[in-house]
């Protein structure tokens, strides 16, 4: 079995990205004859005289009618090499907050500009979102190519612009690699162009069969949010106590000696368990079960840690919060944290600031935090939760910023300051001051 | 022993988070079941994520009253050899005391989103698994592993919840309730090579075998209590398998000698028609026929 890469894309409205991902599914021959019957006869439907190939991706109605995409579509294809997940993310403006949803578990993103444009306003801010989300590698696809006669000084010229901004972003040079490509003609996606002699790299699909995938942090100390406790209370099972959940981090084997969090109580893994029988290891990205040597108040919500490097326990959170919602974030505000297996009260007792993703810097201390925008804040939970910064793991460093109230998500939380630009901008948080009092007319009510 | 997962460990890994998730977060969560291959793959998952405790959860059968007597059997038989707790809610039920009507066309697929809904209600479901995958179809690339459902059981596209890392927000008010997907990311050929690996049980139906089929649609349908060949329609002895099941109304065999999982493998990795479009008369009604269908609260 192939393994799996899981990628996204991003680009601004009309930059061809519905028709990139179409032509990546129809020439790794991905689209079934029912389903390209479909797209044929819909585009002639339309009087168009070769077939629309967006009309494989964008999938509801609205979407069609606009020939815009409207909400991140999830697309399978494989080739003998590998898997591959794909999130195809909308660059309309206000869409923005589906890039986030994508790049949040891609190992790799496709940015797209259209090579009459070049880098854009919308490339900017997609490739500081991907950035500051963690994505190790990015793909600048210079498309349209076709559009500029083939032109080697356009391709250079924003091929260099982008590595510019990627590096400024923290990506090193390796990781960033630009590709001229016709998604309508089909340059340079999976056969390479006879139209760009002058380009010597890989085709995107090539590209995205050979870059490296990077692997889980197995060298990580070990992290493993307890989703769930397992009593059978059978005859079979009588005195069977076992914490099930996902290894977020490193790995895990019987005689490790382990610390639950945040109560701090010690006790060593007698047993990994599954379905399948006993593991000698279990690693990130493994459901198991664990069983513990010590009967100890253990429930969802707690965090089984190695001992001796454990994450900190803290009410007081520095983080930067991509906001997604309508309604803007004021200071005060209260809000629901989920964090790993745990959602706890939390109220917003500081605006740090903003980060501009066009200047590369953060601007202001702002008054709110509005939809698309990032920005740092302070935090006080009503309950210690243990927290890794979410450069050491995206798993353990991540939480949701949850309305209350309608069960909305408002944000995705990033715990610290994972861009190291923003560590370059006004002073830090503070932290939840005395200051910091509640504003009962904030935007979210208190939880149940 | 390995370390890294291959590509079928992922995806049982990631379903087996998210049936514990639900379990963790909800109250009355609940098991779409029919006896079908992609149900009878999530209850697969779910007993694995749970063992050696039992399911906690009951399931539900929207029964259209069309059935394969092999998969009710089928049905039933995995019920009681795992001890679990089987709603029943038929669509005759609702036919007989008036509460929905039948279509011209006998087609009874559309009539079991009232039925599904009703129950829900009725039991206070406030998360209902089902074995959607998004590689089905184009309105399903675009839903979520928790996808929100308003009081009415209805879908917005645009309102639905950005879904970040695998943290899943499943709250919800009252009379809300959850769709949740753990096979979301799972394809055809994912879910027969799972089968495979795991030596999972299915329907015999799934495999070839000689069955009494008419041509409709270019579709290849059998006989049944829903009806039989009309006029200019004849009907012919066919070595024929199912790739899904579903109201034996509208779901169509196809032409097959594949009689064992192996076979079957080899034909789905060759195949020219995904899955729901050689076989699901209902997804042909129009281009955005499942979207419409899931806005009404359909799977």
């Amino acid at each position: 079995m192939s393994d799996l890469l899981r990628l996204a894309t991003a680009g601004s409205v009309d930059d061809g990205k519905s028709t990139l991902v179409g032509r990546l599914l129809y020439d790794t021959k991905s689209v079934l004859a029912d389903t390209l019957d479909a797209v044929h006869r819909a585009s002639a439907d339309r009087g168009l005289a070769t077939p629309d190939l967006s009309l494989l991706v964008d999938g509801l109605r609205s979407e069609r009618e606009q020939g815009i995409t409207i909400d991140v579509a999830y697309r399978y294809f494989a080739t003998p090499k590998r898997s591959f997940v794909l999130a195809d993310t909308p660059g309309h403006v206000q869409y923005t907050r589906n890039t986030v949803t994508g790049a949040s578990t891609a190992q790799l993103a496709v940015l797209l500009v259209d090579a009459r444009k070049g880098v854009i306003e919308q490339t900017r801010r997609h490739a500081a979102v991907l950035a500051l989300l963690g994505v190790p590698r990015l793909v600048l696809a210079v498309n349209k190519i076709d559009l500029v006669d083939y032109d080697e000084v356009t391709f250079s010229r924003i091929a260099k612009e982008f590595t510019a901004h990627a590096t400024a972003l923290g990506y090193t040079e390796d990781a960033v690699v630009e590709i001229p490509v016709s998604a309508l003609a089909g340059d340079n996606v999976v056969d390479k162009s006879a139209n760009t002699p002058w380009y010597s790299g890989p085709t995107l699909l090539e590209h995205l069969e050979n870059v490296p995938v990077e692997p889980d942090p197995h060298d990580a100390p070990f992290r493993f949010p307890v989703q769930y406790v397992i009593r059978p209370r059978t005859a079979e099972h009588l005195d069977y106590r076992g914490y099930a959940g996902l290894v977020a981090a490193g790995t895990v084997k019987p005689g490790d000696e382990v610390v639950v969090l945040p109560s701090g109580r010690r006790s060593t893994v007698t047993k990994i368990d599954t379905a399948d029988g006993e593991l000698a290891e279990a690693a990130a990205g493994q459901s198991v079960t664990l069983l513990l040597a010590d009967d100890i108040d253990i429930s969802r919500g707690d965090l089984i840690s190695v001992a001796g490097n454990e994450p900190k326990v803290t009410d007081e959170l520095d983080a930067t919060l991509c906001w997604l919602a309508e309604k803007p974030l004021r200071t005060g505000a209260r809000v629901l944290v989920k964090h790993g297996t745990r959602t706890v009260q939390a109220v917003v007792t500081e605006l740090c600031d903003r980060f501009d993703e066009q200047k590369l810097s953060s601007v202001d201390i702002p008054s709110s935090l509005e939809l698309n925008e990032i920005g740092r804040v302070a935090l006080r939970l009503a309950e210690p939760v243990p927290l890794d910064d979410y450069s050491f793991s995206r798993r353990t460093g991540s939480f949701l910023v949850i309305d209350a109230s309608d069960g909305s998500t408002l944000a995705a939380g990033l715990v610290g300051a994972p861009l190291p630009l923003l560590e370059n901008g006004v002073e830090s948080c503070s932290g939840g001051g005395e200051n910091a009092t509640p504003d009962n007319h904030a935007l979210v009510s208190p939880g149940p | 022993m390995t370390l890294a997962l291959d590509t079928l460990g992922r995806l049982e890994s990631e379903a087996i988070h998210i049936f514990r998730e639900v379990a963790g977060e909800f109250d009355r969560p609940v098991i779409l079941f029919s006896g079908g291959k992609d149900s009878t793959l999530l209850l697969h998952l779910a007993i694995k994520a749970f063992y050696p405790a039992p399911v906690p959860f009951p399931l539900l059968h929207v029964d259209t009253g069309h059935n394969f007597d092999e998969v009710i059997e089928f049905r039933d038989r995995v019920v009681a050899r795992h001890g679990l707790r089987l709603e029943v809610a038929k669509v005759q039920d609702w036919i007989d005391d008036g509460r929905l009507e039948e279509r011209p066309d006998g087609t009874r697929n559309p009539l079991q989103t009232v039925p599904l809904l009703d129950s829900i209600t009725q039991h206070r479901f406030d998360a209902v698994f089902g074995g959607g995958r998004r590689d089905e179809e184009r309105a399903r690339a675009k839903e979520r592993i928790f996808s929100l459902r308003t009081a009415f059981g209805q879908w917005d596209p645009k309102r639905q919840r950005p879904e970040l890392w695998n943290l899943y927000n499943g709250r919800h008010r009252a009379g809300e309730h959850v769709r949740v997907f753990p096979l979301s990311n799972w394809t055809e050929l994912d879910v027969w090579h799972y089968i495979e690996r795991e030596g999972i049980e299915l329907p015999d139906i799934y495999y070839a075998h000689e069955r009494e089929v008419f041509l409709r649609d270019g579709m290849w349908l059998a006989e049944g209590p829903w009806g039989t060949a009309r006029a200019g329609e004849t009907l012919q002895r066919k070595t024929v398998r199912y790739r899904t099941v579903g109201d034996g109304s509208c779901t169509g065999a196809v032409e097959s000698d594949a009689a064992d999982i192996h076979a079957v493998i080899a034909e789905v990795a060759a195949s020219r028609l995904t899955e729901r479009g050689a076989t699901r008369a209902d997804d042909r009604l129009s281009e955005a026929a499942m979207e419409d269908r899931k806005r009404e609260g359909y799977f």
